[in-house]
């Protein structure tokens, strides 16, 4: 208890920039894969072909490596950035591929018939994929969906590596002051037991109110 | 009522609908043979034929749901153009009832026909839902409009499709079997209201096994076997002297029965 009551205000603040991580990727992450996805099933190939290039690269490339690109190669090649941000880059391009590839499988399990009505009507192809197929794709692909943000969430901790100030660097710190490492890992796992809860939660209450039964 | 004599045909405004030397082939099937066909202002015209004779892809073709290979289709004297923004805009004129309904799942019913309106003619909200309201109404779904399509029979559920594509106020309304995925106590209800939008002077391209629609709503009967049109005459002289040997052959199938 020592190991974490010694250290509150370190413990919060860290899981305060776990927090920061996860809602900014989450939310860059849910749009850009959405995009990706809308671009990989658009009627144009040079969409398409963008959309698989980056999904292949980016969700065939260890997390890790990702990461470590941009701590320690984009402000080489191109201009500084705070490490903080740097991270929310990194984790969003990352996890977006993920979302994509969910988003496109809530996209084939969408009958052809709703999009053939949106064109029998009048709609183009924007509209029909914006109004009609992805609010259905994404509300039958809740559970995975919540599923790689989760992911999202606890790959948060391996910004830690690279001097961002979040709940998974926080045992390496306790180890600096002589406390008990073990500890310090048994309370961020807590920490991270206690933050998943709520998204599950909201994963089961969109699903209720989404349901779309056929 | 076979005795009605067709609308507009007389006039010297531009067919409807004409579909001129159009083809289809799906990989190595013939699947619509030289389609020359015209539908004037006005006018219901029905399509028969066994299954597999090209019916259903006639329909779809004329709205361009079925992109074609050779030919062309006119809308109202316009060249119906390949793709783009030009197409769609032509579509909105064109009313569509499928046959597995086709209701967007996701919204409610009033939805469902205030979302083309709105998004595509840039009707204001209010508007749209008023005239929703009263084109559900007119189908006898009033009481509905705030279930999702799922709450409803197939047969509310064809009615919400007829007034969802009327909400666009079309020139012309093309119905690919609609009443075939139906149980047969529904089948009343939808022919009822197709009926009722003949009668009013829409111009109607309807593609069904419903014999009783045909006699009784339908200016021409046009019959269709193997990708052709084989025959193209009154609901009258069809039923009663098919010309053609397949005609007859079809005729006895579904009359015998």
């Amino acid at each position: 208890m020592d190991v974490l009551f010694g250290n509150l205000g370190e413990y919060l603040g860290r899981f305060g920039g776990t927090i920061g991580l996860f809602v900014i990727s989450a939310i860059v992450s849910l749009i850009l894969g959405v995009v990706l996805a809308a671009m990989r099933v658009s009627p144009v190939p040079a969409m398409r072909a963008t959309g698989t290039v980056y999904v292949t690269l980016l969700r065939n490339t260890p997390l890790t490596l990702v990461l470590f690109f941009f701590a320690l190669g984009f402000t080489k090649l191109f201009f500084y950035l705070p490490f903080f941000l740097l991270a929310v880059i990194g984790l969003s391009l990352y996890t977006a591929a993920f979302v994509c590839e969910v988003v496109r499988g809530g996209i084939s399990t969408v009958p052809e018939g709703q999009a053939e009505a949106g064109r029998a009507l009048g709609l183009g192809f924007t509209q029909i994929l914006g109004l009609i197929v992805l609010p259905q794709a994404v509300r039958s692909v809740m559970p995975p969906l919540t599923s790689v943000q989760i992911a999202l969430l606890k790959n948060t901790t391996v910004a830690a590596g690279f001097s961002v100030f979040e709940a998974g660097g926080f045992y390496r710190a306790i180890n600096e002051r002589g406390g008990s490492t073990l500890v310090a890992l048994l309370w961020v796992a807590l920490g991270f037991i206690v933050l998943v809860l709520p998204l599950t939660v909201l994963q089961r209450r969109l699903e209720m109110r989404w349901s779309v039964s056929r | 009522m076979s005795d009605q004599s067709a609308p507009g045909a007389a006039s010297s405004s531009p067919p409807m609908v004409r579909m001129a030397g159009v083809n289809k082939h799906f990989g190595d099937l013939h699947v619509l043979k030289d389609i020359d066909l015209e539908v004037a202002r006005g006018e219901v015209v029905v399509v028969l034929g066994p299954s597999g004779s090209g019916k259903s892809t006639l329909c779809r073709a004329i709205n361009r749901l079925e992109p074609i290979d050779g030919g062309t289709v006119e809308i109202d004297g316009t060249l119906l153009p390949e793709e783009g923004k030009d197409l769609a805009r032509l579509r909105s004129d064109v009313g569509m009832v499928f046959q597995q309904f086709n209701l967007f799942a996701h919204l409610t019913i009033l939805d469902n026909v205030v979302l083309a309106p709105t998004r595509v003619r840039g009707v204001s909200k209010a508007e749209a839902q008023e005239r929703a309201r009263a084109l559900l109404d007119r189908v006898g779904i009033a009481e509905q409009s705030n279930k999702y399509p799922a709450q409803l029979s197939g047969g509310q559920q064809q009615r919400v499709a007829i007034a969802r594509a009327l909400a666009m106020e079309p020139k012309v309304m093309l119905f690919d079997e609609p009443t075939s995925a139906l149980d047969p106590e529904m089948v009343g209800e939808v022919v009822e209201v197709m009926a009722g939008l003949a009668k009013d002077g829409m111009t109607m391209v309807v593609v069904t096994h419903e014999m009783g629609f045909a006699r009784r709503a339908a200016h021409r009967v046009v019959f269709m076997d193997d990708g052709e049109i084989v025959e193209d005459t009154t609901p009258d002289s069809f039923f009663s002297r098919p010309a053609t040997e397949r005609a007859r052959d079809f005729l006895g199938k579904i009359l015998t029965h």
